[in-house]
């Protein structure tokens, strides 16, 4: 088990996702940023779906009580273990009470904690990630406690790895989205020839954009959205979808981000600039 | 009758979205049914393969695999143009109990003063008509019905509320739905659905499918207790007819 001791800012268990039920309405949900977690979970010799916890802005303080080998990956977020300054994408021998917490987030958003085999909390639908009201609860909370399995005798092929670090990557690149066509010459002028400023309103289920665009009358039956859909509203607003975004949608989606692109913004937080890059 | 046109786009690199003419027509959603079932049956049948229906489209998603665009797009419309109408596929009417209780139906009297009807005509037209299934999203199990009646048709709400309850049955412009769990909301509310539409615990969450259709019946509050009772121990059913039977 892992204990959670302080829950910090928004710390989740996730997966690669929960698939099978888009057509019910049920978001995807899983890891916002997959590269860093398939680094973490491939330098554990983990299942690529292996769960991890998201630990995003602000960092937790967490208590081992099982022997086990963790690494860390994504935000720089100034993790110590037993007080000791910990680096990132580097597998650490756990003893039972070892205390691993975080402390000034230095870079990017999201960190990422994998642990020898996963955690191994409750599959719901075919997933561990958490997302309200498929899962009871939405998030982490002081006192919970995370199930793994204890594990000694792992002896990692690769006990460290560098990485080229995208957390100062702004440029997200996209591919046209089903209502691209709709668009007019001011509004592709105005979506590729300027960078964007993050809003304070993001989270796993979307990220806005600052600036608006200009507006619009286009008008669409609701249709399929995915993560990573940029969507326009009349108002001229850009909506990201990310991993808890809905399933469906009646804004006109002009934008779709690359796989690499999600990863990029995951990593962005209210404030930062991105920019938009066709591909 | 010639199965309608259909336009075929890529959407990110691991899905495609198969358009038919931008319209809200029964005709068009039982073809796009129907070639759901072809695809799931006869094209794409490895796991890994998701399909939404929704209107006028249909988005086909591989999270594992970047799809040739080219090649697919052939493949569907080579799919699409064998599809036969005389082919139906599966789909439910089912009977959903509403109990319009004052308790419920917050916005009961408003709706009824706003469209100058009493509360028993309101509750007859809601009752008196079969809804289609056009989508399912925007909350797990959150239905988009279509075929509400003219007559009932009313504004949402100015303001929307923070929290409308779980199971509340609602109306809004040329739409009708039901709250599948707790969430803010600018619907009208006119009552509460005792079955549960959506329930993570199940294998299947959600027993309607885009396509379906449903129909409302009133029940008194003493039969709204009892069915909560029965669907809290699991032992409620919904009433389901099968369609194209």
């Amino acid at each position: 088990m892992l204990k959670v001791l302080k829950a910090g800012f928004y710390t989740t268990v996730q997966d690669s996702g929960r698939f099978h039920f888009r057509n019910k309405g049920v978001p995807v949900s899983g890891v916002m940023d997959e590269m860093t977690v398939f680094k973490v979970n491939s330098l554990l010799e983990n299942e690529v779906s292996a769960a991890v916890l998201e630990i995003t802005m602000t960092g937790p303080t967490l208590m081992f009580e099982e022997e086990t080998y963790m690494a860390l990956g994504g935000a720089e977020m100034s993790a110590t273990l037993n007080n000791l300054p910990i680096q990132n994408y580097k597998v650490y021998q756990i003893e039972v009470g070892d205390i691993l917490s975080f402390g000034r987030l230095d870079k990017g958003f999201r960190s990422y904690l994998g642990v020898r085999g996963g955690f191994t909390s409750k599959e719901i639908l075919g997933s561990r990630s958490f997302y309200k009201p498929i899962t009871k609860v939405n998030r982490l909370c002081d006192n919970d406690v995370v199930p793994f399995i204890y594990n000694k005798l792992f002896q990692p092929k690769i006990s460290e790895i560098k990485v080229d670090s995208f957390l100062d990557d702004y440029k997200l690149e996209v591919s046209k989205g089903p209502e691209f066509y709709l668009l007019t010459d001011r509004h592709l002028e105005e979506i590729f020839s300027k960078s964007f400023t993050v809003a304070h309103e993001n989270n796993r289920m979307a990220y806005q954009i600052k600036e608006t665009i200009s507006s619009h009358e286009m008008s669409m039956l609701t249709s399929a959205t995915l993560p990573g859909t940029v969507q326009l509203t009349p108002a001229g607003k850009l909506i990201v979808l990310m991993k808890d975004g809905q399933t469906t949608g009646g804004y006109p989606r002009i934008l779709q981000l690359s796989d690499k692109a999600i990863c990029i913004l995951a990593q962005k937080r209210g404030g930062d600039r991105v920019s938009f890059k066709l591909v | 009758m010639n199965s309608p046109a259909i336009n075929i786009k890529p959407f990110g690199v691991h899905s495609v979205l198969i358009e038919w003419p931008h319209e809200v027509s029964e005709h068009i959603l039982e073809t796009i049914i129907g070639f759901q079932t072809y695809i799931r049956l006869n094209m794409f049948t490895e796991k890994d393969w998701e399909m939404v229906p929704s209107y006028n489209s249909l988005l086909l998603v591989n999270r594992k695999m970047t799809i040739d665009f080219e090649k697919i797009s052939k493949d569907i419309n080579v799919g699409y143009s064998k599809l036969k109408e005389s082919e139906k596929p599966e789909r439910y009417l089912w009977r959903l109990p509403v109990s319009y209780d004052l308790e419920f139906g917050l916005d009961l009297d408003e709706v009824a003063k706003k469209l100058n009807k009493s509360i028993p005509e309101i509750i007859a037209m809601h009752t008196g008509t079969t809804y289609t299934v056009y989508g399912i999203g925007f909350l797990p199990g959150f239905m988009y019905l279509g075929g509400l009646l003219k007559d009932l048709e009313v504004p949402r709400k100015a303001t929307p509320r923070l929290k409308v309850v779980k199971g509340a049955v609602g109306i809004a412009g040329k739409q009708a739905g039901i709250y599948p769990q707790e969430s803010p909301g600018g619907w009208n509310i006119i009552g509460n659905c005792s079955v549960p539409i959506f329930d993570a615990s199940k294998e299947n969450p959600c027993f309607v499918n885009v396509g379906d259709k449903i129909e409302f019946y009133q029940i008194s509050r003493a039969e709204y207790d009892l069915h909560k009772i029965e669907a809290e121990v699991g032992i409620y059913k919904p009433e389901k007819i099968k369609l194209n039977a």
